[in-house]
């Protein structure tokens, strides 16, 4: 067990810098999500606190200890693969152990240390198969097992189930959450599905573009985010952002954001802002309405599916609790004097 | 394309590619060198010294009837050994793919003469057109054909053709058969659909989707009976009758080793190794822009 | 029988045709193969007085067993023995060679590395017989004539091979060098346990090839052989001929050329589908 601590840390290929300094303290035991869209250079990140890529400026510690200059091996880490990366020729058996065999480690031990981990990954009865002759759920659990049998301070987990289906995604989700509480291991996990960053985070760290743009609980980054990429980024449907100089007072290049499940439908003499349906998508649970402003602005509402679900063409406002908006400046940092 | 992984070190690597490096460069480089630079020079007659001729080696060869002469034996050999080889063997293969059952059977005994050394082929087709014991000699004398290859320059070049054509029938029918199986049945049951019968689907379907097999195979038979075919030359005619059969790799060797006529051999040798680039340069190039894919 | 797609649909007659055409065709391609075993079991008597016999007849042991101890020039079972030498040896040294530094150019950055790729395509297109003068040359002042090595290297001396290792290597995952790194393989260590294991089929099939390719060469041991006894069979039975008029020893010839097809027919039928697999990857 460890804690991580990112000082600082840069990374450039040739000249062009793609990541721009990031700081964070990660507590012992603490599951972090790297989440961000693909390019944002989150697995870069990751890959350097791996040791898979060299740092270019900053530093990564690990347990207190700075291992720039260590090889992966002697990082005290392990790595679950997006492709999961097993030895193809390898036994399920051999793949857990290869690491613990190279490390030395008495034989008695090694099988131990793989059947337990076997058993809490219901992979009892595979351990002889070959990856091939597995589901992809199965090689999934097999490069967790592989990580496992090290008994790591450090968990690193790089697209681990974007490459299983939705439904069976859901299912592997819970199972890492549940095994790294009961493992208690500090785990960095990169992912560019926001729905897996929230439910799995303790803290995430939201990537733009080479920048953290936010590092928080899912909870208060969803509810309190730094910037529009944010706000955009978290969420589902995203957050509506509106000219806030068409609204009220303000600056030329303010935005106005509000979730869609902040607003309410109302006649159109009551509402903030009224609009046209453009359509309707009626969910079971929810409805989603996109309405159309007189000035072209385009305003989602995330209404309970109870509710009577209005035509197309039908003219309606929009209101919501001034609690609920957020005003973000022309760079699209949040403004802070609002709240 | 790289890879993104690499792993450290500096000597290891160069350790990794020092026994490649120095072998190809002692008997790949250098005496590919040598042999541009060979070309530039004429022994004396008592080869104590070489006389630097720039061009001259390639102006006499060039101007050299005999030269010339290997120069269109080769072209005709060529030509005859890649048709009737390539011919031979995509009649098999069409055969061949009809079948379902079988044609594993039929593959399994057609890929033979793919392990029979040219030589060795060499020496079977000699025997059986032997003008003393050959059977095949024999037969034809009975029709009243007097088959004699060891004075007759077309009977010569006939035998060595058949003979090289021969050992490359396998090699050609296991591509052309690979190609055939990967053309989709859908676009032939479309055509069959559309009415076509069986020799307007060959000749309007499968023959233009098997073009860049075809292509292919054009080249690397040219180069097949550029090169390998020296076996079956020297056992079954060492060139002649008056060089009719002397081609250019033949050449190369009579003049280097028998005539030890090194310069002219060298010159060759440079001129082979520019029409080998040429037709690998063909292959890469013009004709894949020009094939179905 | 059933019928595949290539020509759709062609039923009764036209199988039996298709049947007939394909044993034609075999019969062909056979026929030479078939007489020069009918000429290793008969006597000398039987062929210089034509028409030769077209069965076999009983003196299979007989020439076989006169071939393999006594020969014409040297014992075949000593040409047979350097043959597979020179064909093992090819194999084996251009694999082992041409692995090494395939592994080397893929996963390693070094300097030079670029030069040496580049040197690779270039050897790619010349044929051993473009260069045979100057590379006799070569050979003979490393007293390398009449010698095993003499043999071999020359011919292992391109880099085809190491650009099909390449090629396979480059489809190998990145995440499979990362994971064995995190799991603490250094390099050689993954060469040997990863990448080794995993380039067995690739392997198997540039074996068949090589072998093939070593067993069949010419050219090159007619050069750089002169004793006899260092002969290669493909390459013997050409000095079986008696020069001037002599009649040639038929039986003991033919026996020769089938000894000498058989050892490649046994390996290209053997392992057919890495020979074909082989084959296609190696002209690709």
């Amino acid at each position: 067990m460890a804690t991580v601590t990112l000082e600082n840390l840069k990374k450039s290929f040739g000249k062009t810098e793609i990541i721009h300094g990031v700081d964070i303290d990660i507590a012992d035991g603490e599951f972090i999500v790297i989440v961000g869209p693909s390019g944002c250079g989150k697995s870069t990140l990751l890959r350097m606190v791996a040791g898979l890529e060299t740092v270019s400026a900053g530093e990564v510690l690990i347990g207190g200890r700075p291992v720039n200059g260590v090889e992966p091996m002697d990082r005290d880490i392990a790595m679950v693969f997006q492709n999961y990366a097993l030895y193809p020729h390898m036994s399920v058996f051999d793949n857990m152990a290869y690491g613990l065999k190279i490390g030395r480690v008495p034989k008695a031990e090694i099988r131990t240390r793989v059947e337990a981990a076997a058993e809490i990954l219901q992979l009892g009865p595979y351990l002889q198969r070959k990856p091939r002759e597995l589901s992809g759920g199965q090689r999934q659990r097999v490069a967790m097992g592989r990580a496992i049998v090290r008994k790591p301070a450090v968990f690193l987990f790089d697209e681990p189930l974007s490459n299983l289906d939705a439904k069976l995604r859901v299912q592997m989700r819970l199972e890492i959450k549940a095994l790294q509480r009961k493992l208690g291991v500090t785990s960095l996990y990169v992912t560019h599905d926001q729905v897996e960053a929230m439910t799995l985070a303790d803290r995430m760290i939201v990537m733009n573009e080479g920048t953290a743009d936010q590092i928080g609980a899912p909870l208060e980054v969803y509810g309190n985010p730094a910037t529009t990429f944010v706000a955009g980024f978290i969420g589902s449907p995203p957050m509506n952002f509106l000219d806030a100089a068409a609204l009220e007072n303000a600056p030329a290049g303010v935005s106005l954001g509000v979730r869609p499940e902040s607003v309410r439908l109302v006649g159109t003499s009551e509402g903030r802002l009224e609009g046209t349906v453009a359509y309707a998508e009626p969910l079971g649970a929810e409805t989603l309405i996109h309405l159309r402003t007189a000035d072209g602005q385009a305003l989602t509402i995330r209404q309970d599916g109870v509710l009577p679900v209005p035509a197309e063409g039908d003219r309606l406002g929009a209101v919501w609790d001034p609690s609920q908006e957020f005003r973000f400046g022309p760079d699209g940092r949040r403004l802070r004097q609002d709240r | 394309m790289e890879k993104r992984v690499t792993f450290k070190g500096l000597w290891l690597p160069i350790l990794l590619v020092l026994p490649q490096i120095v072998i190809t460069a002692v008997f790949f480089f250098y005496p590919a060198g040598k042999a541009v630079w060979q070309s530039l020079f004429i022994p004396d007659p008592f080869g104590l010294s070489m006389q630097y001729v720039g061009l001259g080696n390639f102006e006499f060869l060039l101007s050299d009837p005999y030269y010339r002469a290997s120069f269109v034996t080769t072209a005709v050999f060529s030509t005859l050994v890649t048709a009737v080889s390539m011919g031979v063997a995509l009649y098999l293969a069409v055969l061949a793919d009809r079948l379902i059952k079988g044609s594993g059977t039929y593959r399994t005994l057609l890929i033979w003469p793919y392990a029979v050394a040219p030589a060795v082929a060499g020496v079977l087709w000699l025997f059986m057109f032997n003008t003393r014991v050959g059977v095949v000699t024999w037969y034809l004398g009975q029709l009243g054909y007097d088959w004699n290859h060891v004075l007759n320059p077309r009977e010569a070049m006939g035998l060595v053709v058949v003979a090289s054509a021969w050992g490359r029938i396998s090699y050609n029918f296991l591509f052309f058969l690979a190609g055939l199986q990967a053309i989709p049945r859908s676009v032939i049951e479309a055509a069959a659909i559309d009415g076509a019968r069986f020799w307007t689907r060959f000749r309007t379907i499968v023959f233009p989707l098997l073009s860049p097999t075809t292509f292919f195979l054009l080249v690397v038979n040219i180069v097949y009976a550029f090169f390998e075919t020296f076996g079956v030359i020297h056992t079954i005619t060492s060139g002649g009758p008056q060089q009719a059969t002397t081609i250019l790799v033949y050449k190369v060797y009579s003049d280097g080793f028998i005539g030890q006529d090194l310069g002219s051999s060298a010159a060759q040798s440079v001129i082979l190794l520019v029409l080998v680039s040429i037709l690998t340069v063909i292959q890469f190039r013009y004709l894949e822009r020009r094939v179905h894919y | 029988m059933a019928d595949r797609g290539g020509m759709v649909q062609s039923r009764g007659l036209g199988i039996w045709l298709t049947h007939l055409g394909l044993i034609v065709g075999i019969l062909f391609i056979f026929f030479p193969i078939w007489l020069a075993f009918v000429a290793s079991t008969v006597s000398q008597q039987d062929i210089v007085r034509p028409p030769m016999p077209l069965l076999p007849g009983d003196k299979l042991v007989e020439n076989y067993g006169r071939a393999l101890s006594a020969g014409i020039n040297a014992p075949v079972a000593r040409m047979l023995f350097n043959s597979a030498v020179m064909a093992v040896g090819i194999a084996v040294g251009k694999i082992a060679i041409s692995i090494i530094s395939a592994f080397a150019i893929v996963y390693f950055r070094f300097p030079g590395r670029q030069i040496f790729f580049w040197l690779i395509f270039l050897t790619l297109m010349l044929p051993v017989e473009v260069r045979i003068v100057p590379t006799y040359e070569v050979a003979a002042s490393f007293g390398m004539l009449n010698s095993y090595s003499g043999l071999i290297f020359p011919l292992i001396a391109s880099a085809t091979a190491t650009f099909l290792f390449r090629q396979f290597f480059m489809t190998v995952p990145d995440e499979l060098a990362e994971a064995a790194r995190v799991d603490g393989a250094r390099p050689m260590r993954f060469f040997f346990d990863i990448l080794l294991p995993m380039s067995r089929t690739n392997i198997a099939a540039l074996f068949v090839i090589l072998f093939i390719y070593g067993w069949n060469q010419y050219l090159w041991p007619l050069l750089i052989t002169t004793d006899p006894s260092m002969n290669t069979i493909v390459m013997g039975i050409k000095q079986m001929f008696p020069s001037g008029d002599d009649t040639a020893d038929w039986p003991v010839i033919m026996a020769t050329s089938i000894l000498a097809m058989l050892p490649p027919v046994a390996v290209v039928v053997g392992m057919q589908t890495f020979f074909i697999r082989g084959l296609v990857d190696s002209e690709k």
